[in-house]
């Protein structure tokens, strides 16, 4: 065993780029869940984003269009299970399922023609001499733009749900449909632009695993980060701030384990990349073991189909 | 006086009813006016149009000269038109000032309005902590909340639905004296209720509608009780006869009953000890959200309790569920008809099974035997007057009144030795209403022990032999029903909490 390859600065520095996407899919899911809806179709327009950002990028040659096209196929697809469930009024947690199911297809077709093909490399942002400085440099600031407009969404949507009208509408939508309905609120709109908004995100996301994470495209590439993105969701009772601590924990323990591996440890390989999972869920039960007041953050009109009867 | 507001011809039709045909009112400034009616009759949909939730089909409405159309709630409130509803507007997991803001057009920033929610809710005798989740607040908290935030935005017209279903008659008072200081600066007033006394008491007119139309109106403060129920309902009501009789032995004893709340914003029970005998019924009163659906839950058996709890003539029965309970003939009728005391979409045949299948025979080793599950459900039927078709159609497709019937119905021809009803009458027009209570009375004539939860106070002191009330999870001690002063009931149920009389510096 030589535990001694493993670098805790690079660890740090990869654990960030490798929680990215998990991070940007759970921070649009949970803005889309505070509004009530239950949306599963995430591993769906994860994989869409994926293929959208991958095939721009690749036919302009310019990453940045690459994310807006992931941003904007995610959202599309997401507004599809929008119309369905706010419009059509069908189920959300059947039409959520078609939607992954949908979105993998959709995914494997377009990527037809894409498989081995490298992408243009997204650029780390210049950030002069603050890189320069040891340790902290290169775990802070030597990132490519995604990573900091992660952590600033992040920022972002606390703000937005504690200290803003907007928010705090939004947060009514979600605890009571029919209230904020009787108040006069828009209960549809409301929520299919945060529907709208979850697709983006988890296009983003998505498009960061093709673009940067991995770099390349192959068929099923999200592997079950949409559903690890929901999970921490539920487990982070519905606060950004746990939504990061849980992102990074799972981007945290999977880079390590693999470090770990490479090492030699003698513990199963399957238990090893497992490890990830387990983790995650166990830290975030335990701070969610308060049952009152996690029942007290969850959205009381989650997945409950909104008809105004008036 | 001026007139505030006039309605002229407004017109509603939904698929298949006319919700409100032709109607026509107006409300001077600075006017308490009622608007009386049953179930059905149209009035939240009138309300509702004048709120701008809802857009009539037809006439028009004037608010001081100018035509007044609100398309939406927003606009209505620009125009000085607040409303307080029955339900429906609350937001539990948000706190108070956070509730205010979400009614308010142009809400003032966090700090600000906290402040002025102090200012106007001492003003007005309606203390609240703008901190505090909704979820945690008594239902006369809550209330206050919604008054609140419509007296924040100095409102011309006021419209309040049933506002006084979930408090004591001492909050009534005090919300009372409050109503008549806003009229008499000015602020009119259109107060919705069922409830006859309160509307002669506070009202200076009254409107009355049947089945979408006006009917009649007048001064409610020159009519009695009884004649205002009859220009409502259309018809003579007779008030249920009660047979005089002894109480028999101990058929319930409940003693030291406890049972922790299941959900962040339910009740948990306390300490709760009483004993009803065969042949009486035992009245429990109380402000909605003081545990009643958690001691419906614990005498049915839904929430299974310490076994010597609850006693069925000397025997433990506090650990068994509900189907071991309906087979020594401890019976129950919650209060949600459609979704708890009977599944919607099922026909009536299959709901009768659902509670019948064990004393009635109705299932033999698994299979069950339509024939006498039809037979059953359609003596239901007919020993209740419930108007349906037949016992094929859906629950769903009964009016409340024929349904609540229908619910009651099929737990008194089982039998029972225990009876507990959780609102019996709740949402019932009054005729149905009137002989549920009577087959409630004649169930313990014939020696059942009737335990009646209900928050109509009327009904209770109508058909009870003793009276007890839930307060926070407690029961009070239960005393006999008749000489209790309306005084003594609001105190046995928590009084006027911590309100105070309105503060009328004129």
């Amino acid at each position: 065993m030589d535990f001694g390859a493993i670098n805790p600065v690079v660890l740090i520095a990869s654990l960030m780029v490798a929680s990215t996407p998990i991070l940007l899919a759970a921070i649009g899911e949970l803005v889309v869940e505070k509004s009530g809806v239950l949306n599963l179709g995430v591993e769906g327009m994860m994989i869409t984003g994926a293929i959208c950002g991958f095939a721009i990028a690749v036919e302009t040659g310019s990453p940045a269009l690459g994310f807006l096209a992931a941003m904007l196929g995610g959202a599309v697809l997401s507004l599809v299970f929008g119309v369905l469930t706010q419009v059509l009024m069908s189920n959300q947690v059947a039409t959520g399922l078609a939607l992954t199911l949908f979105g993998l297809g959709l995914s494997a077709l377009i990527g037809q023609g894409y498989v081995g093909i490298k992408p243009p490399a997204t650029d780390r942002l210049d950030l002069g001499p603050l890189s320069e400085i040891p340790v902290l440099g290169r775990i802070l600031f030597s990132h490519d733009l995604i990573v900091y407009l992660s952590l600033a969404l992040v920022a972002g949507v606390w703000a937005f749900l504690r200290y803003t009208r907007a928010g705090l509408i939004l947060r009514a939508v979600g605890e009571n449909h029919d209230a904020a309905h009787a108040l006069g609120y828009h209960v549809v709109r409301i929520r299919l632009a945060a529907i709208a908004f979850g697709g983006a995100c988890a296009g983003l996301g998505g498009a960061y695993l093709s673009l940067v994470r991995v770099p390349q495209w192959t068929e099923g590439m999200t592997a079950g980060a949409g559903w690890i993105a929901l999970a921490i969701v539920v487990f982070a009772s519905w606060r950004a701030g746990r939504v990061l601590l849980g992102a990074y924990l799972f981007g945290g323990v999977a880079v390590l384990q693999l470090n770990l591996q490479a090492a030699g440890l003698a513990v199963p390989v399957e238990l090893l990349s497992a490890s990830p999972y387990l983790v995650t869920i166990l830290v975030l039960v335990i701070m969610s073991a308060d049952r009152g007041r996690a029942a007290v953050a969850a959205p009381a009109s989650l997945g409950r189909v909104f008809h105004a009867s008036t | 006086m001026t007139s505030l507001l006039t309605v002229e011809g407004l017109t509603k039709a939904y698929p298949g009813v006319v919700a409100n045909d032709r109607v026509s009112f107006d409300i001077a400034e600075g006017e308490v006016h009622a608007l009386l009616g049953e179930n059905g009759a149209g009035k939240s949909t009138l309300v509702k149009m004048i709120y701008g939730l809802v857009q009539p089909d037809a006439g028009r409405m004037t608010l001081r000269g100018a035509p007044y159309a609100p398309p939406e709630p927003s606009a209505a409130r620009a125009a000085g038109v607040a409303m307080v509803f029955q339900h429906f507007s609350l937001f539990d997991a948000l706190d108070v000032a956070e509730n205010i803001a979400l009614g308010m057009e142009t809400p003032p920033p966090m700090r600000r309005l906290a402040a002025r929610i102090r200012e106007v809710s001492e003003t007005y005798g309606l203390p609240l902590n703008p901190d505090r989740l909704v979820g945690d607040l008594s239902a006369g908290e809550r209330q206050r909340v919604e008054i609140i935030r419509c007296l924040l935005q100095d409102p011309r017209l006021l419209i309040m639905d049933e506002p006084t279903s979930v408090l004591t008659p001492q909050e009534v008072d005090i919300l009372f004296a409050t109503l008549r200081k806003l009229a008499a600066e000015g602020t009119a007033i259109l107060y919705i209720s069922h409830k006859l006394e309160e509307i002669r008491t506070l009202c200076d007119r009254a409107t009355i509608l049947r089945l979408g139309k006006v009917v009649d109106s007048c001064n409610p403060r020159e009519k009695t009780a009884a004649e205002l129920a009859e220009m409502m309902v259309g018809a003579k009501l007779t008030a249920p006869a009660r047979g005089g009789g002894t109480p028999g032995d101990v058929v319930l004893e409940v003693s030291g009953l406890s049972l922790p709340s299941s959900t962040p914003f339910g009740t948990s029970l306390r300490d709760i000890s009483f004993t009803v005998r065969a042949g009486e019924i035992l009245g429990i009163g109380g402000v909605a959200g003081n545990g009643q659906d958690e001691l419906l839950a614990a005498l049915s058996g839904e929430a299974q309790v310490a076994p010597d709890a609850v006693n069925l003539k000397g025997q433990p029965i506090g650990a068994l569920g509900p189907s071991p309970r309906r087979r020594i003939a401890v019976l129950a009728a919650p209060e949600e008809r459609l979704g708890h005391a009977a599944a919607p979409d099922m026909s009536l045949t299959e709901n009768a099974l659902l509670t019948a299948a064990i004393r009635e025979g109705l299932a033999a080793r698994g299979f069950l035997k339509w024939p006498a599950a039809r037979a059953f459900a359609e003596k239901v039927i007919e020993a209740f007057d419930v108007r349906t078709p037949g016992p094929g159609n859906a629950a769903r497709s009964l009016s409340g009144g024929n349904l609540q019937k229908f619910v009651i119905g099929r737990e008194v021809l089982q039998r029972p030795e225990v009876l507990v009803v959780n609102q019996p009458t709740w949402g019932v027009d009054a005729s149905a209403a009137a002989s549920i209570r009577q087959a409630l009375l004649d169930l313990a004539q014939s020696g059942t022990a009737v335990i009646v939860i209900s928050q109509d106070l009327d009904e209770l002191m109508e058909i009870s032999d003793r009276f007890a009330a839930l307060n926070e999870g407690r029961l009070s001690p239960p005393r006999p029903a008749q000489g209790l002063t309306l005084e003594e009931i609001g105190l046995m149920m928590g009084g006027a909490h911590d309100m105070e009389v309105a503060h009328v510096a004129e």
